[in-house]
């Protein structure tokens, strides 16, 4: 007869055999059953029909199989109620079909005929509706095998759903009235759900995971009867405030089971309509504490304030009933609850059902900033004692939070005089205070670029922080350097990662602090220490870009060196300069060793060196003395002798400056010594020399010298050239077009400059192109 | 409560609860057929061979050898509109018979055609209406509990066809006609016609004999709670305890405590057919109606509802002591079936009644 339930699990493949085997017994009784049909022999139907539904008493087969088997019966059953339709039309009662079914011997193949009858006995309405449809639920009773009790009432729902007494319909009246509809779904639901709950129990422990798998996909039988609930016309607020709710939450409470309550919460939410949710939030909202603690209750509560709020935001004449029901409080005194009821929700839980209620009443009560700040209040409430919180999912929910009345009112100042707004934030990590900074100053800036921790968003939410730090803007320089001094304090403490990007803003805001406290000619010393002086300010950026040093960020840190001597230079403070520049060098000789980068700090040097007039002739020697030494020492040759060249320039400063003709040629002959070697050290190793570019480049420098003063004869310059052109038409050099065309504008500009008619073409007169 | 065909069952005294009377649910293994669809009775076990028929057969023999000096047959004076119940013989086969209720008046008559050119002597010709029990185990004694005598005829010769009108008017036929596996109770018009020389030419007519009660004015339900401690406790409820032959059962089972894996749980119809007395009684149990109510395992607190259509089956009103020979008593047997295949159950007498 039954197999044991421990049967019951097996291989797929078992599975398709014994479908197809009882597939074919339907077959096999259908076939029998339909002639029986045509010779109208009521016997022989109901003795075949009968043997046909014994295939459902099967335990065999999954869920799934078990359902391809009863769609197939369910055919053959269409053409049964046909016959009983057409058998009461030859004179048989109803009533008398009605009792002929019950005597079949099995309780499953009996019950699935006395529906089938039962669906024609109501449609005849030789009996009220309601009473067959009470006789048909109570005794489906009979069975309590999980599976085949689901099905048995899942076609029982399917065959009387268009058979209701409801309002307006046919069967109301005599039949009954929507009460006893409804009492009959309901019954049928809580029986339903009876046994879907059961149907855990069955078989063997290990298999649990797979059988509530099977249990999941067999819940749509049981939401189904919620569905036809909600399609009752009579079924109206006040009956589904009075009756429908109340029972349904009682079966939904009281069957104990995660993945029912879960499940047909979502269903009650999703399948009644908004204005009735709204009216029955507090018996709605009651059940939520009660449900098991394992029960996702907070998707459960977001997924209702999401609808009801998309609610409020399609008919903005509810919202008046929003108030009227106090959703708000209900809302919020729930959130407690539920809270309170699943001790072991975890942190994460309990902060997004806060921002779900926030969403809810942002999108519900736009003007109500209490209830936002109430919200608030709440999750602090709830995160009282737990310091910063650690856990990531609950973190991104907190800045969620947070985020949430940003994006609604779009105005820091109004969040921030949210009095618990600061009090979330507390909780909050390092790192996540600073994204939620980052999420304040996007506020700030009107940019509402999301949020990710990934490398490029990190890059560019600390550009977002460097670019705050242009806004921190005081007219009184005391104050300001107090904002800087604040600033960096904070900054110092987010680590080498992020100073690379929050000191140099920093830095640059010092140094414009210098440039108002120069043009308002303040005395160089400060008195006393509340005000503010450039020495101040100096030290406050040697700390800052030293600070940066030490992370290590050596070309940053020499760039910002060299900006504070060029500024120090301006201010005139020759000793601070002096130890700016000392600073930089230290840097290029200890940690710039890349070639590359050497060159470019070389160019840096050089060029801020020559800008610099502070300094006196010793210290101003040291330190060009130190810059042409790195000069000699790169690495290739081509930057050697243009970093020598470069170097001319340090003796060569006009407007009071030093002018130096003797070392300037010094440095251009080596210059030209370095470019013969370069040149040279080409032909050995490529069998070419060369492009004469360098010689070009130096022969410019050479112009440049020969109009600005008297230390360079024209013979120089005419011999240079003529090495130049002849070099360039050997054969051995390497041909470049932009040198050839780099060389004719050289050429070009000579013969301009000689054409010009001025002191300066008397000297270029001398000089013979071709 | 006895039941003896129950092999050695595993008995477990059970507590009371309130009022509900102290109940024992026995468990054992009962091996029956199943039969998905009782729609009809069932054919009961014919294990005794009819001793009566045989003997019928030998007479119609010896009238044939010897030829027969004439055809005798009776006639019911309303055999057109007289009702008839339908009774199977223990060969299976189904025959109609005249069916009298037990004041009616029993007439009609009697028909003896002497063959052609023959004549009938007789010393006198008398009908009987016999009301019997047979008992089969006690080498077919016959007892007769009625017996009514007309004399049709003084002694003299039929020369031709002669008919004579009987009646029997309001006889008491008190018991019923039953015909059981060990025991038969028959009523039936006897005609002989006594010769001095030849043997008595005899013919028999049998009839069937219903009897309606009254709709009991005392009909209680039956209320019951057993169990298996700590194992199985249930109370069951019957609504009525005195059936009628086309009525219907109605009843629930509620479940109080559940600690095994009931596969299903069905109730039967069981008829115990006690004859004899004494040390010589004989009993025959058969279940006559098996019906699956509930499939599957409940669990604490549910209740499964009973309604059983007694109209398919085959029964007959409970027969208390009939004659001091022999009485027919029928029982609800509700039976629960584990995943084991053990099966637990609790016999109830019920009194089966014909009402009009």
């Amino acid at each position: 007869m039954q197999a044991p339930e421990q049967e019951a699990v097996t291989s797929a493949e078992e599975q398709e055999k014994w479908l197809a085997d009882a597939m074919a017994l339907v077959q096999h009784h259908a076939f029998y059953m339909h002639r029986a049909l045509d010779a109208n022999n009521i016997r022989d139907v109901l003795k075949f029909s009968a043997q046909m539904l014994s295939e459902l008493r099967t335990s065999k087969l999954s869920p799934q199989k078990y359902y391809e088997l009863y769609m197939r019966t369910f055919d053959e059953l269409r053409q049964l109620e046909v016959f009983f339709r057409e058998e009461s039309k030859r004179g048989r009662t109803n009533a008398d079909i009605y009792e002929l079914v019950q005597h079949a011997g099995n309780i499953l193949p009996r019950l699935y005929l006395l529906c089938t009858v039962g669906s024609v006995y109501i449609k005849s309405k030789e009996a009220p509706a309601k009473d067959v449809l009470k006789d048909l639920v109570e005794m489906s009773r009979g069975v309590q095998h999980p599976i085949r009790g689901l099905f048995l009432r899942s076609y029982l729902s399917q065959i009387s759903r268009d058979k209701l007494p409801d309002v307006g319909s046919p069967y109301e009246g005599e039949g009954g009235n929507v009460m006893d509809a409804v009492e009959f779904v309901l019954q049928n639901f809580t029986e339903m759900n009876k046994l879907w709950v059961r149907m855990q129990h069955q078989g063997p422990v290990r298999d649990k995971e797979k059988r509530e798998k099977e249990r999941s996909e067999l819940r749509d039988l049981v939401g189904k009867n919620l569905h036809v609930l909600s399609q009752l016309e009579g079924v109206d607020l006040e009956m589904y405030r009075d009756l429908v709710l109340p029972r349904v939450l009682e079966q939904v409470v009281n069957c104990k089971d995660e993945l029912a309550q879960y499940y047909l919460m979502d269903c009650i939410i999703q399948v009644f309509p908004d204005d009735f949710h709204l009216q029955t939030l507090e018996t709605l909202l009651g059940a939520c504490p009660q449900l098991q603690p394992t029960v996702d209750i907070k998707t459960v509560m977001s997924q209702l304030m999401e609808r009801l709020s998309k609610y409020a935001a399609a008919s903005p004449d509810v919202l008046y009933e929003f108030q009227q029901v106090d959703a708000f409080s209900k809302f919020s005194q729930s959130v407690v609850e539920v809270i309170e009821a699943q001790p072991d929700m975890p942190l994460v839980g309990a902060v997004s059902l806060h921002v779900s209620l926030l969403t809810f009443v942002l999108r519900v009560y736009v003007d109500r900033l209490d209830y936002v700040d109430l919200v608030l209040g709440a999750c602090v409430k709830k995160l009282e004692g737990k310091g910063k919180v650690k856990d990531s999912k609950a973190t991104k929910q907190l800045v969620a939070l947070l985020s949430a009345p940003l994006e609604k009112y779009k105005d820091v100042v109004v969040v921030l005089k949210l009095s618990n707004y600061a009090r979330v934030m507390e909780h909050l990590d390092y790192e996540t205070n600073k994204v939620m900074a980052v999420v304040l100053i996007q506020s700030v800036l009107s940019n509402s670029t999301m949020i990710t921790v990934d490398e490029e968003d990190f890059q560019e939410e600390q550009n977002l922080v460097a670019r705050l730090v242009h806004m921190l803007v005081n007219d009184d320089p005391e104050q300001m350097f107090q904002i800087l001094t604040t600033a960096r304090k904070h900054f110092a403490q987010g680590g080498p990662r992020r100073l690379q990007y929050t000191l140099p803003p920093l830095v640059f805001e010092a140094l414009k602090l210098v440039r108002s406290l120069q043009a308002q000619d303040l005395p160089e010393e400060g008195e006393g220490s509340g005000s503010v002086s450039l020495k101040k300010v100096f030290q406050f950026l040697h700390q800052t870009v030293e600070a940066l040093a030490m992370i290590p960020a050596a070309e940053l840190s020499l760039r910002l060196y060299l900006q504070c001597a060029e500024a120090a230079g301006d201010c005139g403070l020759e000793p601070v300069a002096y130890e700016f520049f000392t600073q930089a060098f230290v840097l290029y000789e200890e940690e710039i060793s890349d070639s590359k980068a050497q060159v470019t700090a070389l160019q840096l040097i050089i060029g801020t060196l020559q800008r610099t007039r502070v300094f006196g002739v010793e210290n101003r020697d040291t330190l060009t003395h130190k810059a042409t030494g790195y000069s000699a020492k790169l690495l290739k040759k081509p930057d050697q002798c243009r970093a020598v060249y470069a170097c001319s320039h340090l003796f060569w400063v006009e407007d009071g400056g030093t002018t130096d003709g003797e070392r300037v040629l010094l440095c251009l002959k080596r210059a030209l010594r370095i470019a013969n070697a370069a040149q040279q050290m080409s032909s050995a190793t490529r069998g070419t020399s060369g492009p004469m570019t360098l010689f070009v480049e130096i022969l410019n420098k050479y112009l440049y010298y020969f109009e600005k003063g008297t230390m360079i004869q024209s013979t120089v310059i005419q011999g240079l050239l003529e090495l130049i052109v002849t070099d360039m038409q050997s054969e051995s050099t390497t041909h470049d077009p932009e040198v050839d065309a780099f060389l004719a504008s050289t050429v070009r500009y000579i013969q301009f400059q000689k054409q010009k008619g001025d002191s300066i073409a008397e000297r270029y007169a001398s000089i013979q192109v071709q | 409560m006895c039941c003896p065909e129950v092999p050695p069952p595993e008995m477990l005294t059970l507590r009371s609860r309130g009022s509900a009377r102290k109940g024992e649910l026995r468990r054992g293994t009962h091996a029956d057929d199943d039969d998905s669809f009782g729609m009809s009775g069932r054919a009961k076990p014919s294990n005794f061979p009819s001793r009566t028929t045989t003997r019928g057969r030998e007479k119609n023999f010896l009238v044939g050898a010897f030829g027969p000096p004439c055809k005798v047959g009776i006639e019911f004076s309303d055999a057109e509109t007289r009702k008839q119940a339908s009774v199977k013989k223990e060969n299976g086969q189904v025959v109609m018979v005249p069916l009298f209720l037990g004041q009616d008046s029993v007439a009609g008559e009697v028909r003896i055609e002497p063959l052609p050119g023959k004549k009938v002597e007789h010393l006198g010709v008398k009908i009987e209406l016999l009301g019997q029990i047979e008992l089969y185990f006690d080498r077919g004694s016959f007892y007769d509990f009625t017996s009514l005598v007309r004399e049709l005829d003084v002694p003299g010769e039929i020369l031709e066809c002669k008919t004579y009108p009987f009646e029997f008017s309001t006889v008491e036929m008190q018991y019923e006609s039953y015909n059981g596996v060990n025991v038969r109770l028959r009523y039936v018009l006897k005609v002989t016609i006594s010769r001095s020389y030849a043997t008595n030419i005899v013919e028999y007519r049998d009839f069937w004999v219903h009897n309606y009660s009254p709709q009991p004015e005392i009909n209680n339900s039956i209320k019951m709670e057993v169990g298996i401690e700590d194992c199985l406790h249930i109370e069951f409820e019957y609504s009525k305890s005195k059936y009628h032959l086309k009525d219907v059962i109605v009843g629930k089972i509620y479940f109080l405590l559940v600690r095994i894996k009931i596969k299903h749980m069905e109730l039967e119809v069981r008829r115990r057919e006690s004859t004899g007395s004494g040390p010589n009684t004989y009993n025959e149990s058969e279940t006559l109606a098996k019906y699956e109510i509930m499939d599957g395992a409940p669990v604490r607190g549910e209740s499964i509802p009973i309604r059983l259509f007694l109209s398919p089956y085959d029964l007959t009103p409970t027969y208390r002591n009939i004659n001091n020979k022999f009485s027919v008593k029928y029982y609800l047997n509700l039976v629960l079936v584990d995943e084991e295949d053990r099966r637990y159950f609790k016999q109830q007498e019920i009194t089966m009644y014909r009402l009009e």
